[in-house]
Order: structure tokens, then sequence, then C-alpha cells
């Protein structure tokens, strides 16, 4: 058992990239047990790269992803698979499975790593997606719903196999303001439910100043994380200008510049 | 390392205490049964309130909240009053029952839908194909209605698209045609040679072979080989397009889909196949040739003079023919098959074997068609 004070993921000197395009160079953080993480940055920062490392879908060009301790890219693939089991993954878009009900979603985790029976799982399934306030759904196919109970069915599958750490792709992206919201006060009353670790990665300030108490900050131009720390205090203490101005959502000329370069991506 | 969950019912002045132990942890120790929830309420209902001892409760996850709303529902269900004192469960536990008791609607037992009837699925099958061939015969009329737009360059579409599409469906094509009606030919040749030696009548493989592949197998199995390469594409494409809000992107700017989506491919297969069947013919009789002059010592000039004369070009119009319809129905099928999908994955594979399965099928029914019509005609 590692001591509860330990930090639950540590990425060192990580360097991420695309065939030969260097995307992050030398990104250093580590993740608090119970906190929720934000990784924030403009778009096209690396974000979502990022994520893709922890999660084990990436690997590394340099760099190590510490999970509890352990070295994720350094253990073997069958030891990797076991370690990112412990995970639970909402994707952007809920990446639910478009030819099964909801329920068949949540429920196929549970089938392919547990050998319960069928009316347990089927305890288990409607648990989940009460938790997420879905249980109305469970016979729905994918394509009947909205865009916000996508994310929470999505949500559901995430929690199925109880995770420790779930990592959350741009939660509130395409949600209205009070979906987004409400989506925001499930995350913290299932993180202090269940006592997970949550890493998500957002450019929506609102849920990161509401939810988030720890962060680190990616710059597309850096390549690199310029500023860690919670986005409450990066607003109010970081001074460089480029974190200021997207935690208060100006249009310096420096960014301006950029956006113009990077597109809308 | 983990301790089996168990727990026992104590009595403490007027409340029985549910004393909970061991780690109750889904994937190590499994979930308790409905029948361990009833037994527990059973052994504490005699009290009109239960409250918990956790102290010396492990590790516990979803396994724990799921005994826990159990014990909620039965508690519910007795027939006299008994509270359930939650306050002595670990501090997060009574917030996730919280969420699950705000979930609006709790799923009703046993909601599945009536399963059809034998005649409603009849019925239902029948106008299912009804509609395809509306829209079918919709489509035709459109493709035709598009030629002039088309020929006056005023068709929503794009000409670097129709000669991708071109270069897929013919140049991209040209090693399978080859291989098919290669063997195809050498196969005629030689159960013609195999029958026709017994008879002296060597000679006549060039007739045989001429005939069979220029009037029949050269277009047929070039269909075939486009219905499954080409036809189910299309359908594939058109069936991901939908899944991705591609097609309502177009219909929302009023680009019309028969034009931007159907048209480019009818024409690049009516366009293309002509050239692969003539294409096929030339390798289906070059296979013919090189097995008669293997196997029966014809001369090439010998085998080339016996063959002029019996393909004439009533031969070559009919295969020409059939070559232009089965590539406008190649095209027709696999686009109204992938128009017409649903937006999973799972429909996106439907409409591929789909286009494929209608694609033969129309192919060699279509085909005998064409056999009947030119025996009456005589040709």
């Amino acid at each position: 058992m590692t001591p509860s004070d330990a930090p639950r993921v540590c990425c060192n000197g990580l360097t991420l990239g695309f065939d030969a395009k260097v995307v992050l160079r030398d990104v250093t953080f580590s993740v608090r047990r119970g906190s929720i993480f934000a990784v924030m940055g403009g778009s096209g920062s690396g974000k979502s790269t990022i994520l893709r490392s922890i999660i084990g879908l990436m690997a590394p060009i340099t760099g190590s992803v510490m999970v509890d301790g352990q070295n994720l890219w350094a253990a073997a693939p069958e030891r990797r698979i076991e370690i990112t089991r412990r995970f639970g993954i909402l994707f952007q878009s809920g990446a639910l499975w478009s030819s099964m009900t909801v329920g068949e979603n949540v429920a196929l985790p549970i089938q392919m790593f547990t050998q319960l029976p069928a009316p347990d799982i089927l305890a288990l399934v409607r648990l989940k997606l009460a938790l997420v306030g879905m249980g109305s759904a469970e016979r729905k196919i994918p394509s009947e719903l909205s865009g916000g109970m996508r994310k929470r069915a999505g949500l559901a599958r995430a929690l199925a196999l109880d995770p420790d750490i779930l990592f959350f792709d741009e939660p509130s992206a395409g949600l209205d303001p009070i979906t987004s919201r409400r989506l925001d006060e499930l995350v913290l009353e299932l993180r202090d439910g269940l006592g997970a670790t949550i890493i998500m990665v957002s450019h929506e300030l609102p849920s990161l100043f509401g939810i988030c108490d720890d962060g680190v900050f990616l710059d597309a131009d850096a390549k690199t994380a310029i500023a860690h720390g919670a986005p409450r205090d990066l607003r109010d203490r970081c001074a460089l200008p480029i974190v200021q101005a997207f935690m208060r959502r100006e249009l310096s000329s420096n960014l301006q510049g950029r956006k113009g370069k990077n597109g809308a991506g | 390392m983990t301790v089996m969950p168990v727990w026992h019912v104590e009595e403490e002045a007027d409340d029985a205490i549910l004393c909970l132990s061991g780690d109750w942890l889904v994937r190590k120790t499994g979930m308790r049964t409905m029948a361990d929830v009833r037994f527990a309420i059973g052994s504490a209902s005699r009290f009109s309130r239960a409250r918990f001892d956790t102290r010396q409760l492990g590790e516990w996850d979803s396994a724990l909240v799921a005994f826990i709303l159990g014990l909620q529902s039965e508690a519910a269900q007795l027939d006299h009053p008994f509270a359930l004192d939650l306050a002595g469960l670990p501090e997060a536990l009574p917030r996730l029952l919280a969420l699950v008791r705000a979930d609006p609607a709790a799923p009703k037992a046993d909601a599945t839908p009536a399963k059809a009837t034998f005649v409603a699925r009849v019925g239902l099958r029948t106008l299912a194909l009804s509609s395809a061939f509306r829209m079918a015969a919709d489509l035709t009329g459109l493709m035709v209605l598009s030629v002039k737009p088309a020929l006056s360059g005023r068709l929503y579409a794009r000409g670097a698209d129709i000669a991708v599409l071109m270069q897929e469906c013919g140049a991209g094509a040209l090693g399978i045609v080859a291989v098919v009606n290669g063997l195809i030919g050498a196969i005629l040749a030689f159960v013609g040679a195999v029958e026709l030696r017994r008879f002296g009548a060597e000679i006549y493989v060039a007739d045989l072979v001429g005939v069979a592949v220029v009037r029949e197998m050269a277009a047929v199995m070039t269909a075939i080989v486009m219905a499954g390469r080409t036809g189910g594409a299309y359908a594939a494409q058109i069936a991901t397009m939908q899944g991705n809000e591609e097609v309502d992107a177009l219909q929302a700017l009023g680009v019309p889909l028969h034009q931007y989506i159907v048209f480019p491919r009818v024409a690049a297969l009516v366009v293309m196949m002509p050239v692969l069947y003539f294409y096929g013919c030339f390798v289906g009789l070059l296979g013919g040739l090189v097995v008669s002059v293997a196997m029966l010592k014809l001369s090439p000039t010998l085998f080339l003079e016996q063959l002029r004369p019996a393909v004439a070009g009533t031969e070559f119009g009919i295969g020409l023919t059939k070559s232009v319809v089965f590539g406008a129905y190649i095209a027709l099928a696999g686009c109204r098959i992938g128009l017409s999908a649903g937006r999973s994955a799972s429909d996106v594979g439907r409409a591929a074997t789909g286009a494929v399965v209608a694609g033969i099928i129309g192919i060699i029914a279509m085909d005998a068609l064409f056999a009947a019509c030119t025996n009456a005609f005589g040709l």
C-alpha cells in the first residue's frame, strides 16, 4: 500500500510527439490523491495528448508516467493494462458504443473484467446509471440521447469498474451552462463519495474555477508546462501574460496573433 | 490481504446494530445477493430502528453501496415503521445514496417493448421493401434529370471528386478485374478443350471462349467484382457520413444530395464500367488463348482467326450495354442503401453488406433478364 500522501499520478520530464513532430517537451507535474487536477491551455497546446499518454494510449518519446509509484510505460504491456484498468475515462463526446444500449455500454466493462452473475451486473449497471441520474435511459441507444445525457452515460460507463482515477476530456464541451454546472456538481459529489482522484482536460473557465483544486498550464508556443497551481490561484496570482489572458478571456495582441496561426482547432 | 465481507446484527437498547466488516469490493469479493439483504433486514426488523457500526469495515466500493441501497428498499417495504440510520456509515456513502435517490426515474422493473407479431413483421418488411423500391426509382429518375445540369456544368458537385471516384473505381480495379477475367477465360478454355477434344472439334474452343467471355462473363464478372469492391465502399462511406452528420450538413446547406453524393458515383461507374469491360474481355480472351495454345497445341494465329468471326459487333454491343446498366445499378444500390442507413457503427457494416448482396443478386437477375430479351429478339 502506498502512503496516502504520495502522489497518485506523476509525470516526469514527459516529451510527447507524433512521428518527428514534438508537441510537448519536458512536462513535469504530480497529482495529489483525491484532488481534481486540471490540465489547462489553449487549443493545440497538447492537453489531450498528455491525457492520452497518461491513460496508456500513446507512448512518450522520453520521460515517465508514474501511477501510484509504478512506471506505466516501463511496465510490460500486460502489467500496463492492469494499471490502466483502474482508470475510468470519459471521452470528449462520450465515446459510447453506438450499437449498444446505454445499459449494455455500462455493463460491458463489468462483463469483460469480472465473473459476476448477470443479476449482479444488472444491479451494478442500475446503480451506476442512478448515480449519474440516467436510470431512465438504460434501454436507450446513444443516438437517442442529447449531448449532456451522452456525457453522463459515458460517465456511468467510466465508473463501471469503481476506478481509483477518473480522466475527463473536455467534460463540459458542447453543454449548455446549466447542464455543464450540474455535471460539475456531479463530479464533485462523485469525487467526495468515491474518494477518486480526477484529472480533467478543460478550457471551460467556470468549471476550472469551480471544481479544480490543482492544475498545470500548457502553452502551445513554449511546448511545455509554463505554470502550476489551482486555476483560481493562477488567475489571481500568476504573473505570466499568457496565463492571465487565458484566465480572464482577454484577447491580448499576442494571443490574437497566435489564433490566426493555429486556426480554430 | 482482502478480507471477505461479513455482517452481523447486535442489540443495543431498542436499536439493532448492523456491524459491517471486511472488504466490500466488487472485483475481489463480489456482490451480496438479495437473499443476504432480506436476511439482514429480517433479523433486524424486530426493532424499529437500525444503526450501523463500521469500525471493522475495510475497503469498500459499489458492492457496499448496492447492499445499503438494497437494505433501504427492503426496509421501505416492511409493514411496520422501520428507520435505517445512515449516520454510522462512512461519510461519503450517504452522499452517493443521495445521488441515487435524486435520479428522477429509477427504472421500472421490466419495460421491455412488446415483440412484434409475425404478421406485423411481414407487413413492416413489405412496407420497407416498397419504400426502398420507390427510393431507388426516385434516384434513377433524378440521375436522368441531373444529366442536363451536369453537361452544362451547373451540377452541385465538384469535378475533382468525380475524377477521384473514377480513379478509385477504374484504375484501382485493374488488378482484380484482370485476375478474375483472365482465370475465367482460362477455365472456359480448359473445360471446352476437354469436351470438344472428344469430338475432334478443338478449334471451336476459340468460339466458345469468345462468345462466353464477350457476351456474358466479362460483363458479369467485372460487375460482381465492382459490386463487392465499390458498391460496398459507397454504402459504407455514405453511412459513415450519416453518422458524422456530414449528410445533414450538406442538406442544411441546400446542396441536393442526389447531385453531390449520388450522381458523381453513378457517373464514375457508368463511365468506367465499359472501359473495365473491354479490358476484362481482352484479359479473358488472352487467358483462353494461353490455355488453348498450351493444352491443344493450337497456334495463336489460328485461335485468333477462328475468334474473329465468332465475336461480331453484336456480342460486344450486348456486353457493353450490360456493363453500363450494371455499373449504374451498382452505384445506385450502394448510394441508396448508404443514404437510408442508420447512424451506429453496426449500421455501417449492415449497409456495406446490404449493398454487396443487393449488387450481386441484382446483377445476376438482370443478366438473366438480358438473356431472355436477347433471345426473344433473336440477337
